[in-house]
């Protein structure tokens, strides 16, 4: 029981550095960008609004990461449902409420094959999901090399329906009103992402795949079903993916091979810097999130700077990756010692 | 835990504050975003260079650039970060044509005007954007045929039959579709051309040098070979010389390509490649021309082509090769 407590604790200790660290960036982002409007409403809500898909499927990522698992698929499963979307809707014909669930579906498949694979046959996650990359990404390319345009209404009426929210509007230089508003994907990945807390924190099933990740033979011992509880996850994860591949799509509105390439890595990079262990057992949708929010600020800083190469995103990442992987393994050792 | 608290938000901040910021705004600057597809080429590299060189504080404006690397979302990104900067204009070269009604239409909700460079998108409602700046493809490949003719008159061989083949770029692709159309005008209006064949290089030196193999494998007798870019011209120039034939100003064949990059030059300056034709990259100027336009109220043109110009092997290429940008 003791033992439990404090590994919270190093747990809640982690997610207050990375809400703090992203606080402190964007306070910065406030200061050095203030003439620019860098502290407008918008300017924060567009961080949601850009990142709504990665934020479902960071939670996602989380979710098989907490098992000691990983899915580097994620990213070639959006594309595909991109594609699909933009298929069944535009060359198709199919209603845009169909198109949707089809493609829920189709996640819900993926992720049940991947996780009976890595749960019941026992194979490496990485190589399973390296192979569904790969089909998910061929896949995409043999229902059309081309690009499609989505141009169903009732998909981009989803895709445009700006819910405008009743305070911050100003005046722009223009002279127009400009009030702030958000998208329904913004609304979508919110209520998913305290769904997936409550899930991983009140359930059964939520309690054991921390069992499960923190020492799957103990998990065995306890009488937990390990197979069942990862094929769980998985498929979760799956649909997770599916969904987040929605919400990408409806903020590009388009099916196209090259699309959300190395996606996987940045859902990822979210989860390890919102404190998530690769080794499983420690994890947080929250913390995801904000891994998420610290990349759009990273992102939102170079644009704003205006002369720098983005490719400083990727190398400032890299740095804090280096920096929570350092922090956490820092805490694990403290842990190892405070046990003898 | 207080301390390490405050420690690691030390450190934090000054890895944060590490990053080269500058941050002032100049209120009487036209400021600029421009949503860059990437740095995939030489080609993009002198846009870019072209849009940094053009929009300078000295000419009164400030250029926010943003490298998409090849990625729509942080097109999409980009835009609205420009959006929230109130700038004045924004430019985008757009990495595809499709799914941009929704961030447009933020840019329309801010009343900021969004001019397309290089690549066109595929909206359903074109006042979406105030115009496009680009290449006429269609042009390039009527140049290029009406080079030829003129070629062929000087060389006294106006009145021959003719045979021609098009090694292809990749299909669908816009400078494809432009180019083929635009030869075929020409070829159209000499009754003794005739087009052998045309395939798909696509793009690619690999793909040109097999195309051109297959070609003269078949056709015993091919006078010219129009490559739709630069880099199929020298797979092809390679393919014609291992099959013991000579190409260029002095040879049996006459090769002619599109881009006019720099390795086309001393392509031409070695004698293999007759003749290349630009596809200019330099859109800077002619988009501060525009937004000059727009600032003094007036209207523009929904469709606006950069001048492209042509290089053959009489003209003092190593002059020219010394001077250009890409």
């Amino acid at each position: 029981m003791k033992k439990e407590g404090r590994k919270l604790d190093g747990n809640s200790f982690l997610l207050v550095i990375t809400i703090a660290l992203f606080v402190v960036m964007y306070l910065v982002g406030i200061a050095l960008f203030k003439n620019q409007g860098f502290a407008k409403t918008q300017n924060f809500l567009n961080l949601f609004i850009s990142n709504a898909g990665l934020i479902v499927i960071a939670a996602g990522m989380t979710i098989v990461m907490i098992t000691g698992g990983i899915d580097i698929s994620v990213g070639s499963v959006v594309a595909m449902v991109c594609m699909v979307l933009a298929w069944t809707m535009e060359t198709a014909g199919w209603g845009a409420i169909q198109s949707a669930v089809f493609v829920l579906a189709l996640g819900v498949v993926f992720g049940f094959v991947q996780g009976w694979l890595v749960a019941y046959l026992k194979i490496q996650p990485f190589i399973v999901t390296l192979a569904g990359m790969f089909f998910a990404r061929g896949m995409t390319a043999v229902i059309s090399k081309e690009m499609i345009s989505i141009k169903n209404e009732t998909f981009l009426a989803w895709a445009q329906c700006k819910i405008y929210l009743p305070f911050g509007g100003y005046t722009n230089k223009k002279g127009m009103l400009i009030r702030p508003y958000i998208y329904p994907s913004v609304i979508i990945a919110l209520v998913v992402l305290v769904v997936i807390f409550i899930v991983l924190k009140y359930t059964k099933f939520g309690r054991s795949i921390y069992a499960i990740g923190g020492n799957e033979q103990s998990a065995l011992m306890m009488g937990l079903n390990v197979k069942r509880t990862k094929l769980k996850a998985y498929v979760l994860e799956g649909f997770l993916a599916s969904l987040g591949g929605f919400l990408f799509c409806l903020n590009t509105c388009s099916g196209f091979v090259e699309q959300a390439k190395g996606l996987e890595m940045d859902a990822i990079a979210s989860s390890v810097i919102g404190g998530t262990l690769l080794t499983g057992g420690v994890g947080n949708v929250i913390g995801s999130l904000f891994g998420v929010l610290i990349k759009g600020t990273i992102e939102a800083f170079i644009t704003f700077q205006g002369t720098l190469s983005s490719w400083w995103t990727r190398i400032t990442i890299a740095a804090m990756l280096c920096f929570f992987i350092v922090l956490q393994s820092v805490f694990a050792a403290a842990k190892e010692k405070n046990k003898k | 835990m207080n301390k390490k608290l405050v420690s690691v938000l030390a450190v934090s901040a000054m890895a944060v504050s590490m990053m080269p910021l500058s941050a002032f705004a100049e209120e009487d600057l036209i400021t600029v975003g421009y949503a860059q597809v990437g740095a995939e080429s030489d080609w993009r590299t002198a846009n870019t260079e072209s849009f940094k060189s053009t929009f300078t504080e000295e000419n009164g404006y400030k250029l926010i650039f943003d490298d998409a690397q090849q990625k729509q979302e942080n097109q999409i990104k980009a835009i609205r970060s420009f959006i929230q900067q109130e700038v004045d204009y924004i430019v985008v070269a757009p990495v595809v044509e499709t799914g941009w009604e929704t961030v447009l239409q933020e840019a329309a909700d801010a009343g900021i005007p969004v001019i397309l460079s290089d690549r066109m998108m595929d909206l359903a409602d074109d006042s979406l954007y105030t115009c496009w700046v680009g290449g006429n493809f269609i042009k390039e490949g009527e140049t290029c045929g009406n080079w030829i003719a003129d070629y062929l008159e000087a060389q006294g061989r106006g009145e021959e039959e003719i045979n021609l083949v098009t090694i292809q770029g990749t299909i669908g692709a816009s400078a494809q579709i432009g180019r083929t159309e635009g030869v075929g005008n020409i070829v159209a209006e000499h009754e003794n051309w005739t087009m052998l064949d045309m395939q798909s290089g696509e793009f690619t030196q690999a793909k040109g040098q097999e195309v051109m193999e297959s070609f003269l494998k078949s056709y015993d007798d091919i006078d010219v070979v129009i490559c739709e870019n630069d880099n199929e011209a020298f797979g092809a120039i390679d393919a014609i010389k291992a099959a013991g034939k000579t190409c260029g100003p002095d040879g049996d064949i006459i090769v002619v390509s599109f881009d006019s990059v720099k390795a086309a030059f001393d392509a031409m300056i070695a004698g293999d490649l007759n003749a290349t034709f630009e596809c200019n990259p330099l859109h800077g100027p002619r988009v501060a021309e525009i937004i000059q336009k727009l600032e003094a109220g007036e209207e523009v043109e929904k469709i606006q082509y950069v001048d492209e110009a042509y290089f053959d092997t009489s003209m003092d290429l190593e002059t020219i090769l010394a001077e250009r940008a890409y």
